[in-house]
């Protein structure tokens, strides 16, 4: 995969939400740093998957890489271009190839627009793309790719089920031939039994549109089922990256660790086999993270270094040698292997 | 804790009036023409049809409509309730003579005024001015409130300020006094006039309610998708902002218009309304207040039209309400 | 009928017993059935979980024993709710309330909004003995402390009087737990009490409410979507589908032999953390639109085994065996064919 040039290229993104006080004169007193130095690739044809709690910044990401917000520091590059300094024409042409999928299908949805103008509206704003008299037809056959009837053309929103509407969005999605798709939590509001049938949907589509994945998450087990390659945030920063295999079955930061032996597994032996890390107390504060390593407040392994040094997302070099998957970049100091899935 | 279980059964309902289309989708994605059970899929039903399809069903909502109509088309063809001028009196006839109770919709119906005049044709033809004003000054609160609020909304930042602020200052404005200040600087008031008048005070709420709500839907997934898309703000402000935000809107000023009505017809009791020839309802409840002690009658009927036509138009905003509320849907 | 009745264990009777309930919504397209004969028991120290997805009733169920089900829409249809052998359904209102508010315990969901976001959490502990025990507004408050305590929320002291805001997710959700200890019920209904909560604090959260009903031999009622989250702690399980139970059977059963295709489908469908895997397994179509449920076996429309019968006879929650005829204990399928899904 390193061959390859990468699609997108994110370097040292940075994002700040400033808190201000006052209703006037408006005085900053601090920043909820939601992204803080994040660096990934993404290739052509793969997923990412981003994985992290509440509050880890991975839907912040998901805002800077569709340009929604502004980043404070750091570039997106796709296909070499920061996508921050391009003219508003090429911002759009830029916009067309990569798109956006959301969490919750009951509100990413307009509820007073019928699900033909909703898929329809990419070619209203992009009128190259489909010449007038064809949009309906490519509206019903949007519908048809992502497994709804076409006839469904002229119902509403709130007339279908979640998972139907979750199919709507990805139609949206889809309908100006993007080469990006980044998927906000796209499964998270659906039932079980509709979920895996969105996920075979997303990775059908995926090898049919040659499409690239940002899969963001927090659902580790399906986040493993879809990516490639896996990025494990915490508090703003990457704690950990690599190929799905190398995340989970050679972990060597512990908040990966700990997330992973935290998943809850209905598999009675695999419960039994696997090992128990539980992380005392909750995740810091944004806006007032600890120094050093942010992770340190809660890890059993936390030295006096930790608080100093802030740990760089890097291949630990003891590993650097190592075959198998261990050598993989891990922001810890104290990083070493645990398999805390299967044992 | 009441909160979060209506929540938790709302959805359960929710969940069960959702009527499932019947397309059933294999583990491939391709439809299958088997019906995953379910009604026959039906109509396409917009937010509004459905509102529509409960309002039809409201006994409130039937009755204040029809009243409602009722005053319109008074206000439009009052010649059609009454062969008499209401201007034409004959003083003779003593407002001291007993109305005639059972002799419906005659002129001496409802008994005569000072003037000899037929208070039943007077009340039909103040109608006119009580609508018009009322909607009239709906529309302008509307459209001045609605666009104050969603720009201030919308774009927050330093415009937001600024107008927040001329919305606040407004406000700080007594209704009925600011209005008695602005109306009594003319000689004749119109109708317009006084339209003008209260569409100048009355605009704040609308713009404060608009502003809640284009806050509120500017955040949202759909908007944030329109503008992933490319959307400018234009699109997104018609197409999905504004269709969004209006439901509140209009129930507010529905119950705002019989506020208006209310308005004007207190200004023209205090007199300084509707000036003369002008008819309307407070202009003649004003006249008839010397006489109460002697003839009730003539303050009476025109001020149970009043309360009826006020009540009316609550009556509908309360019911449209509950049929736009997206909670219960 | 005194207190002291009440609360005298009753040999052989259970603690909690739902018995044929039937609950229906009023909705525009008609009556929806959103409970169609549930029954299920609970004993003291006991903890069953009750799984389903979203419209399978499994929260009207609890919503109905907790009398917090909104009427109208919803109406109770039939059925039984016995509280130690008693119907509460046949009780005067105020018999209820004191069951309810004193015998039976609920958390919820979304800890923050089911908690008073202007009051303290310490007064809204503190309320609990006020109301029902009559204690002082100190007592109350030391009582509270002691609660949060117990909850292991860190500075119970100082927190005190604190607002819910201020309090993490996970926090909050042990303040729920330790609110609806209070009283020291003899059942907690829990309905997916660690949905809202990082993986993380997911864990600690079930842990702590899993040594509580231990240490309290309190009846848990584990309401969930996700197996997994309660498979560490629940002695049995309900599956629920369409209103109905489908299947019941020990954690470990379940897991390992599902005896209905839809328990079977679920179990599938959801991805691994240990290995990759292939395509995933989807059952396919919708859960049925419960204004129009399916006749005969409510799953028939996406079942992989459905034949004819299971378009006319709705299957009855039979009692599941081994391959031999011999008992396996606990296990019950509604399935017409039980016997293929588990040993075919």
């Amino acid at each position: 995969m390193a061959d390859r040039e990468p699609i997108l290229e994110v370097a040292n993104l940075v994002k700040h939400f400033p808190l201000t006080q006052g209703i006037l004169f408006k005085r900053q007193i601090g920043a909820v740093k939601a992204v803080d130095d994040v660096s990934f690739e993404l290739y052509q044809g793969e997923t990412l998957g981003i994985v992290g709690e509440s509050g880890c910044g991975k839907s912040t990401v998901a805002k800077l890489l569709m340009n929604l917000e502004q980043p404070t520091s750091g570039t997106i590059k796709y296909k070499g271009d920061d996508i921050s300094k391009l003219s508003s024409r090429a911002l759009r042409a830029v916009r067309r190839n990569i798109q956006m999928v959301f969490q919750d299908p009951y509100t990413s949805l307009n509820p007073r627009m019928t699900v033909g103008d909703i898929i329809g509206e990419p070619f209203e704003i992009h009128p190259d793309v489909a010449p007038k008299g064809d949009r309906r037809k490519k509206v019903r056959e949007l519908l048809d790719v992502v497994g709804l009837n076409p006839e469904y053309i002229n119902r509403y929103p709130h007339q279908f089920s979640g998972g139907q509407r979750q199919r709507i969005g990805i139609a949206r999605g889809l309908a100006l031939n993007p080469e990006i798709i980044i998927c906000d939590e796209p499964v998270s509001a659906l039932d079980v039994s509709v979920q895996a049938q969105v996920i075979n949907l997303m990775e059908r589509l995926q090898d049919e549109f040659t499409l690239s994945y940002v899969f963001i998450a927090h659902d580790l087990s399906i986040v493993r089922h879809i990516s490639d390659r896996v990025g494990v945030m915490y508090l703003g920063k990457l704690a950990e990256l690599g190929t799905d295999g190398e995340i989970y079955d050679h972990p060597t930061h512990p908040y990966t660790q700990a997330l992973l032996s935290a998943v809850p597994q209905p598999d009675p032996e695999v419960r039994e086999s696997r090992e128990r890390i539980i992380l005392a107390g909750d995740v810091p504060s944004p806006a007032n993270p600890p120094s050093g390593c942010r992770f340190r407040t809660r890890c059993w392994k936390a030295e006096d270094r930790c608080a100093q040094e802030v740990p760089v997302l890097a291949i630990p070099e003891r590993f650097a040698k190592e075959k198998g998957g261990v050598a993989h970049p891990s922001a810890c100091h104290f990083a070493e292997e645990r398999d805390v899935v299967h044992v | 804790m009441p909160e979060a279980e209506a929540t938790n059964v709302n959805k359960a309902v929710r969940a069960s009036e959702a009527p499932e289309p019947d397309t059933a989708v294999t583990e491939d994605g391709q439809p299958a023409e088997m019906a995953a059970s379910g009604p026959v899929p039906g109509k396409p039903r917009s937010l509004w049809s459905d509102a529509w399809h409960d309002l039809r069903r409201k006994p409130s909502f039937l009755i204040s409509a029809a009243i409602i109509l009722v005053l319109l088309v008074m206000a439009a063809w009052p010649g059609l309730f009454t062969s008499v001028s209401p201007r034409s009196g004959d003083l003779t006839t003593s407002y001291l003579q007993k109305p005639e109770l059972t002799h419906f919709f005659q002129p001496e119906w409802l008994g005569y005024n000072q003037q000899g005049q037929s208070i039943y044709a007077r009340m039909i033809y103040g109608t006119r001015a009580s609508i018009i004003i009322g909607v009239s000054v709906t529309v302008l609160v509307v459209l001045l409130g609605g666009t104050i609020g969603m720009l201030a909304g919308y774009f927050g930042g330093w415009l937001d300020a600024l107008l927040s602020r001329i919305t606040d200052t407004f406000m700080g404005i007594p209704f009925l006094l600011g209005a008695m200040v602005f109306l009594v600087s003319f000689d004749t008031r119109t109708v317009w006039t006084v339209t003008v008048a209260l569409a100048l005070l009355g605009w704040t709420t609308i713009a404060r309610v608009m502003r809640g709500s284009v806050i509120a839907i500017k955040q949202s997934d759909y908007v944030m998708a329109a503008r992933s898309l490319g959307a400018g703000t234009g699109r997104i402000l018609l197409r999905h902002v504004l269709p969004n935000a209006a439901a509140p809107v209009i129930v507010v000023a529905m119950i705002a218009l019989g506020g208006y009505i209310t308005a004007e017809a207190v200004l023209s009791f205090l007199g300084i309304g509707l000036s003369d020839p002008a008819i309307s309802w407070g202009g003649d409840i004003n006249r008839a207040q010397k006489q109460i002690r002697v003839a009730p009658h003539v303050l009476l009927y025109p001020s149970i039209l009043l309360s009826i036509t006020i009540l009316s138009f609550l009556m509908l905003g309360d019911a449209v309400r509950d049929a736009l509320d997206p909670k219960l849907r | 009928m005194s207190i002291e009745m009440t609360k005298a264990e009753v040999p052989g009777v259970p603690l909690l017993e739902v018995r044929d309930l039937h609950v229906e919504f009023h909705t525009r397209e008609g009556a929806a059935k959103a409970v169609n004969g549930v029954s299920y028991t609970v004993d003291a120290g006991e903890t069953l979980a009750v799984l389903g997805e979203s419209g399978s009733g499994k929260s009207v169920t609890a919503q109905t024993i907790m009398g917090i089900l909104d009427m109208p829409p919803g109406r109770i249809t039939g059925g039984e709710i016995l509280f130690r052998g008693e119907d509460m359904l046949k009780m005067s209102e105020e018999e209820r309330q004191r069951i309810r508010g004193d015998k039976i315990a609920m958390i919820f969901q979304d800890a923050l909004s089911a908690l008073n976001p202007v009051l303290s959490v310490g007064y809204q502990l503190g309320e609990m003995f006020r109301v029902h025990r009559g204690m002082s507004r100190k007592e109350a408050k030391a009582k509270a402390v002691e609660l949060m305590d117990r909850v292991r929320i860190p500075a119970a002291k100082e927190r005190v009087n604190d607002y819910p805001h201020q309090f993490s997710g996970g926090m909050r959700q042990r303040i729920m737990i330790a609110m609806a200890l209070a009283l020291e019920p003899d059942v907690i209904i829990a309905d997916e009490p660690t949905t809202a909560l990082d993986v993380t604090v997911q864990a600690q959260v079930m842990d702590l409410l899993a040594e509580l009903q231990r240490d309290f031999e309190m009846g848990l009622i584990l309401i969930t979507h996700d197996l997994g989250v309660v498979a560490d702690v629940a002695d049995k399980i309900a599956v629920m589908y369409a209103g109905r139970i489908v299947e019941t059977a020990p954690v470990h059963e379940l897991y390992k032999r599902p005896a209905h295709p839809y328990t079977k489908g679920l179990l599938e469908s959801i991805p691994r953390l240990d290995h990759k895997g292939k395509e995933l397994y989807a059952i396919q179509g919708l859960p049925p639109s419960l204004t129009a449920i399916p006749q005969g076996c409510a799953f028939n429309p996406r079942c992989p085994m459905a034949q004819d019968v299971c378009f006319t006879d709705t299957p009855p929650l039979a009692e599941v065996l081994e391959q031999d005829g011999g008992p396996i204990g606990g296990r019950a399928s509604a399935c017409h064919f039980w016997k293929e899904t588990i040993h075919g």
